[in-house]
This record gives structure tokens, sequence and C-alpha cells, in this order.
């Protein structure tokens, strides 16, 4: 996303990028709760980008906190720990919201949380023992796309900045924020490590403006250390989005189809680098994570600290259950978050909201005709045309989706947002990508 | 849970600006410069907008009935259509005048192109030109501002005075309040420049196009010997820049696109008015570029983030 333009944009000369998205921070004043030890877990294997993970108990086994029961011998995956002490129920498959099915391990928790005792900080030496330790504590990209920590972490071009991504631009969310005002300690921690094993130079936080408890906490603590910045961004959606975030904190812009390690820079989700921090410490792998819960059919909103495979409801009910009829549960923000079709689904890695709306917040308008006001095209943090590339899917066109870059769009929902004629444009947009990598084959 | 799930697509909230609301502020919007026509062209004024914006709505009412699609007299477009096609006609038209252009502007430049968005023109402009060569007499008949229709003797426009070489005969505070002859809601160009004020703040548009097309219109009479301001002030400028060049369906999408367009019209204005035979040439010139936009729009796609311009001459061959 070109950088906020100001009064040019205002005045039409130059475009002016984002989404005016509500805020609606209802759980920022909300400490994290731990929630209990649920009756069982269901820890999916697929919880990454790459190869899905094999499980390796069977029903039956007694496992502790932080066993391994799923590995894959692929490069692009992740190790998955069970999250609880308890004996296996079964091994089975299970469909996940996106639709797909993957093997998934139930267990019976026995309520002691025992840790496995093969747990201990790692000893690290070398930049090979780092990402081993990396790659042994189950890390994935936090922030919701899930990237296996370990391959992230070992770039194959050199990389001088380190972006924390504390930017939260989704409505409703607050886990990161909260990331920053409990575990600063860890993330100051983990900045240390990954910077000494990794060589970069610089390390920039990144926090929205709207944040201002975690920027002063975190300008305060980091005080200390000359490489570390604390960069207030602009409140505007999309200001998270990899690419924006890197533009906005360091002005280099990744190409298209580059990743950010192309440019020298390595971005980190604040609740990766806080959870790494807390693991090079204490050597608990990835078993829990922060989650927002949220949303007008929800009782109590609450930030959550839940254990990995903690069905839905169970977080919802210790919310305090549904206020009203829920019309529309959503796994992560109301921008980009995928919509459940049941609240049986388990938590995964990557998931950092829950949001239960009610029928009239879960209302959809219908789509009229365009009217080419442009607000897409003005919108789109990738420069690209939404309602051009519309046309492109209705007419099944691969060339027009082509020439107009479908395969940039991050789909982030600005355009679809902004669309005063309700135009299911994101929907558009997943469609005509489909279009053509099929053309493509 | 007992209840089914909505399942949808992200992202599940939206912008509560739609269509109808955007609709809703250009008539709002509309609105000092119908105050203004009747202040100085009277009860008639009202009744001429009126035929014209029912004229609007009724064809658009039938022509999707007869279509079989969805009715979408409730976005509130045709009553826009009706407002400006009034504000395009002199108050001394005939009453089957609005009738025709109302016909014409929504049958034939927007319902047979599809409806809502699909117009290629602009089409309250163009139902102003059909009425423009088919009564020609009839559309440049002006009544002084104050002469509500008890004298007929017409009077020149500003414009036309220009043209002739005549005195221009108003002083610029007349013309910037729109105390002179001309179409009912284009006279005053303060009116026009509270609704576009209007738009502006409530974000329905955005400055460049009128900004750019009016400056254009200045420069470049400054330059061929005109009186810029004058030439701003007179005539439809103010309305043709604010509220028929920002048209969302029929300007370019792109930003580049819209300073190009505007700079276009504003040049093809000015030059019409001083060269062509026509006294004035905001609506030909807007007509014209609103016909070119696809072409604008193509050369003008940007670049997705982060790509590299291809350079010059790589780009030159693949032509």
């Amino acid at each position: 996303m070109a950088k906020q333009s100001g009064f040019l944009a205002t005045l039409g000369f130059a475009r002016d990028p984002g989404a005016p998205v509500p805020h609606r921070k209802n759980t920022s004043a909300s400490a994290t709760e731990v929630m209990p030890v649920p009756a069982t877990v269901t820890i999916a294997m697929s919880m990454h980008i790459g190869a899905p993970c094999t499980p390796c108990v069977k029903p039956k086994d007694h496992v502790d906190v932080g066993t391994v029961i799923g590995s894959s011998p692929a490069f692009m995956s992740a190790l998955i720990h069970s999250s609880v002490s308890g004996t296996v129920k079964k091994v089975d498959s299970i469909l996940m919201p996106n639709g797909s099915k993957t093997q998934a391990v139930v267990i019976d928790t026995d309520g002691q949380q025992t840790l496995d005792p093969s747990l201990k900080a790692p000893e690290i030496n070398s930049k090979e023992d780092f990402l081993e330790a990396v790659k042994a504590s189950g890390l994935v990209g936090l922030g919701g796309a899930g990237f296996p920590a370990h391959i992230k972490l070992n770039p194959a071009t050199p990389v001088d900045i380190l972006c924390i991504n504390g930017a939260e631009c989704e409505p409703y969310i607050t886990a990161d924020e909260h990331e920053f005002l409990e575990n600063y300690e860890n993330v100051i921690y983990g900045i240390t490590q990954v910077r000494k094993y990794l060589g970069v130079e610089k390390v920039l936080i990144g926090i929205e403006g709207n944040k201002p408890g975690a920027i002063a906490l975190m300008k305060e603590k980091t005080a200390e250390y000359d490489y570390i910045s604390v960069v207030t961004l602009p409140a505007r959606y999309p200001q998270g989005a990899e690419k924006v975030l890197i533009d906005q904190m360091t002005d280099r812009q990744v190409p298209p189809g580059k990743l950010p390690a192309d440019v020298g820079t390595v971005v980190m989700n604040v609740a990766s680098i806080g959870f790494l921090g807390g693991y090079l410490k204490d050597g608990i792998p990835l078993t829990t994570k922060r989650v927002t819960v949220d949303g007008s059919a929800i009782t109590t909103p609450k930030n959550v600290r839940v254990l990995i495979g903690t069905p839905i409801k169970d977080i919802i009910d210790f919310c305090g259950g549904y206020k009203e009829t829920p019309a529309k549960l959503i796994s992560g923000g109301p921008m980009m978050g995928i919509a459940l079709m049941t609240d049986d689904f388990p938590v995964l890695k990557q998931n950092n909201a829950f949001l239960a709306f009610n029928e009239k917040d879960a209302k959809s308008f219908e789509p009229t005709s365009c009217i080419r006001c442009g607000r897409c095209v003005d919108a789109c943090p990738m420069n690209l045309m939404p309602t051009k590339l519309e046309d492109g899917v209705l007419f099944k066109d691969v060339e027009i989706l082509k020439e107009y870059g479908v395969m940039n769009c991050m789909e982030c929902g600005c355009c679809a947002f902004v669309c005063p004629a309700n135009r299911k444009l994101v929907h558009a947009m997943k469609l005509g990508k489909m279009y053509v990598r099929e053309a493509g084959q | 849970m007992n209840n089914k799930l909505i399942v949808s697509t992200s992202p599940h909230i939206s912008s509560p600006v739609k269509t109808r609301n955007l609709m809703l502020d250009v008539i709002i919007a509309l609105m000092p410069a119908l105050v203004a026509s009747v202040i100085f062209f009277g009860p008639r004024a009202i009744l001429i907008e009126a035929v014209s914006v029912a004229t609007c709505v009724v064809c658009e009412y039938i022509c999707r009935k007869i279509m079989k699609r969805e009715n979408t007299i409730g976005d509130l477009s045709a009553v826009v259509t009706g407002l400006l096609l009034a504000f395009n006609l002199p108050s001394s038209v005939p009453i089957y005048v609005p009738i025709i252009g109302g016909g014409v502007a929504i049958v034939v430049a927007k319902q047979m192109f599809g409806g809502i968005g699909q117009n290629f023109v602009n089409p309250a402009l163009f139902a102003r030109i059909v009425l423009m060569n088919s009564f020609p007499t009839l559309m440049t008949t002006w009544w002084a501002a104050g002469n509500f229709g008890a004298d007929t003797t017409a009077t020149a426009s500003i414009l036309a005075n220009i043209k002739a070489g005549a005195e221009v005969g108003y002083t610029y505070l007349d013309a910037f309040l729109g105390n002179v002859p001309g179409c009912l809601g284009e006279t005053s160009a303060l009116a026009i420049l509270i609704g576009g004020i209007y738009l502006i703040c409530r974000k329905v548009i955005k400055p460049v196009i009128p900004l750019v097309y009016i400056v254009t219109v200045f420069v470049l009479s400054a330059i061929l010997g005109l009186d810029p301001l004058m030439q701003i002030l007179a005539g439809g400028l103010f309305i043709g820049a604010f509220f028929m060049a920002t048209d969302y369906v029929t300007s370019p999408l792109t930003v580049k696109g819209k300073i190009i367009y505007a700079l276009a019209m504003g040049v093809m204005t000015t030059l019409i008015r001083r060269f062509a035979s026509l006294p004035e040439g905001v609506s030909y010139s807007i007509l014209l570029l609103n016909i070119i936009v696809p072409l604008i729009e193509r050369k003008t796609v940007p670049l997705p983030f982060g790509a590299v311009k291809e350079p010059k001459k790589a780009k030159e061959e693949s032509k």
C-alpha cells in the first residue's frame, strides 16, 4: 500500500489505499484470562502452510504437555505437540474450516497438565542450533498465515531488518495488543535472539496508533536497545498486511510474487516472537494461544489463553456463552476471517480471534449493479482494479484477469468493504485466481 | 447449537455508504441550485424540474418492468438524472421538452445499455444534446433572470454575447450569483459551488476533476485572450464540472485517467467557446470525453504494488 498521501489523496490527485474500517477494540482493557483445561482436545495435523503432519501416537497412548504427536518429513511443515496431558482417545479425520479434511488426534485430558519429561530449554551455540530449536518448538506464523517459522528464519538472501508486526489492524481483535502488554519481556528476549542468529542490524516494532498503551510500554522497555525502534503506524486497515507493513516501516516494496526476504526484511508477528522468546527460556513448545472472543452474540467479550485443540464452543461457554442466537461465527477478524459452519471446530495454532454475530450484524446485503464509482480502485492496497477483475471473472476471461494482475490480490477485503453496490469482490478475486491457476495447468 | 450459521466469503462487515446514500447526497447537493433556479426564474422552474424528474422515474420504472428486471427506481439515480436534465433547460421551454428529454435520457441513454452503471454517456447530457439538436430555438431562448415568464422577450446569454463580440452586459457578481440568463440550474456558480463543496465534504466526489477542468478553462481562456474569470463563471462550466463530469459511470476509474479526462475537457470546452460556431462547449466536451473514457482507462491502469515499470523501449516494442 502506497503510504498515506494525505492532502493529495483528499483532493483526489493520489490514490487513498486502505479502508476506513471501524476499530471496535472492545476487549482492549480485558487482561487475558486462562481457560481451564477442557475435557477433550482435538489437535489437527494441518495448522500450517505446507505438508500436513502424520500422527505419531495411537489410541490409548499417554501423552504429556509438549509430547510430539504429529510430524512430517517434508521440508515445508511444522511439528505438532500435545497441548494437554491425558490419553489419546482416537486418531480421526476431521473437517477443517476451509472445507478440507485432515487427520486429528483427539485426547481425553487428565487435568494434570504434566509436562513431558524430555522438555528442556534449548541449548543454543550456533545459528544451526537456533533453527533446530525453532523447528522443535512447532512455531508457525501466528498472525494467521501459519508459515513455518524455522523456514522463515532461514532466508535464502541476507536480511538486515526484522519487522515485528503488532499492527493488529483487524477490527475487534486485541490479542496482539495483550501480547505486548502482558508478555513484553519474552517479546524483547525473542527479538534479541533472532537478531543475534539472523544477523539483522535493525529491529522495527510496528504498532497502530490506536494502541497508545502498548506503544508507550514498548518504547520504555526497548529504550536500552539502540537497534530496536517502536514505530507508530497509522491506524488504517490493512496496515498489518505484510507488504503494506514493510513499505510503511522500511520504504521497501516487495515486488509481486516475491518474499519479504527479497528486499532484506523478515516480518514476524508479535505473538510469534513473544512465544519464541518464552520457548528459548523454558523449552515449552507451542501449545497455547491467546484469542479474542467478541461480537454481538457473545455474553462477555474477553481475551482468553486457550489450549490448542480446545473446541470453540467451550471457549464461548467460558465467555458466558451466546447471549443471542449466533447467525455467523468467524475465525479471525471480520475483514479476512473465515466464516465457520459450526462451533465444534478446534482451536488451531494460527487462530487469533473468534467472533460471533447476531442476525442483524451477520446480515449481508444483496449486490446491486456496479456504478463504477472507483472506490475499490482507490482502496486497493495492491494498486489493482477490483471492478475490472470482477468483469474478468464474470466473463471467465483469463487474459483480463492476468492483465489486471489478479494474482497480486491478497484478499484483504478493502474493495468489498467500500463497495456501495455490495459487490462480492473478494469472492470474485478468489474465483479469478482459481481460473488463472486452472488455465496455467 | 441448533441453528444454522451463515457462511460467506470475507469481509463480514461493510461500509454504510451505499448507492442510494450516494445518490441522495447528490440530490441534496443539487438543492442550492434548485433554490437559485426558483429565485431567478420563478415557479416555472419548479414545474420543469418536477416534470423532468417524474418523467425519468416513470420511464425507469416502465423500462425495468418491460425488461423484467428488478426495479431500480429506489436507488434514486433516475431522480438525479431528472434534476440534472431540468437544470440544463431554459426556463422558457414548453413542458413537452423535459418529457421528451427525460424519455431520451432514461430509455435511450441509460436503460437500453443495461441500466445504472452501464450507460456510456451521461444520460442527462445526452438528452440535452438531443434536445439542442431537435429544438435549437427552444433550447436557446433565454428569459432574463427575474423574468418569470410574464414577458416572452428573449435575451442573449453571456457567452452568446461574447461570441458575437457584443458587450457582456453583466458583472462578475451577477454571473457568480446567477442573476443572468441561462439554463435553470447552471446560472448560479455560487449555488453549484455550495453543492460541490457538500459533495466533497461527504466524500461523494473528490475535487480532482472539477478543479482540473475549471483551472484548465481559466488558464487556456487567458492564453487565448478571453476574459478567464467570466469564462468560468458564465455558462454551464460549474454544473458541468461538479455534477456532470464527476458522474461515476462515465468518468475514468484511475487517478491518472481522471486528470487526463478533466484536462482534455477543459481544453475542448475552451476551444469550442473560442473557435467553434457554438457559444458554449461544456456539454459536447463532456460527452465526447465520456465516449473515450474506456480508452483513457486502458492506458492508465496502475502498476501493481511493488512492480517496476518496464523500460520505455521494451514497452514500445511490445506495442
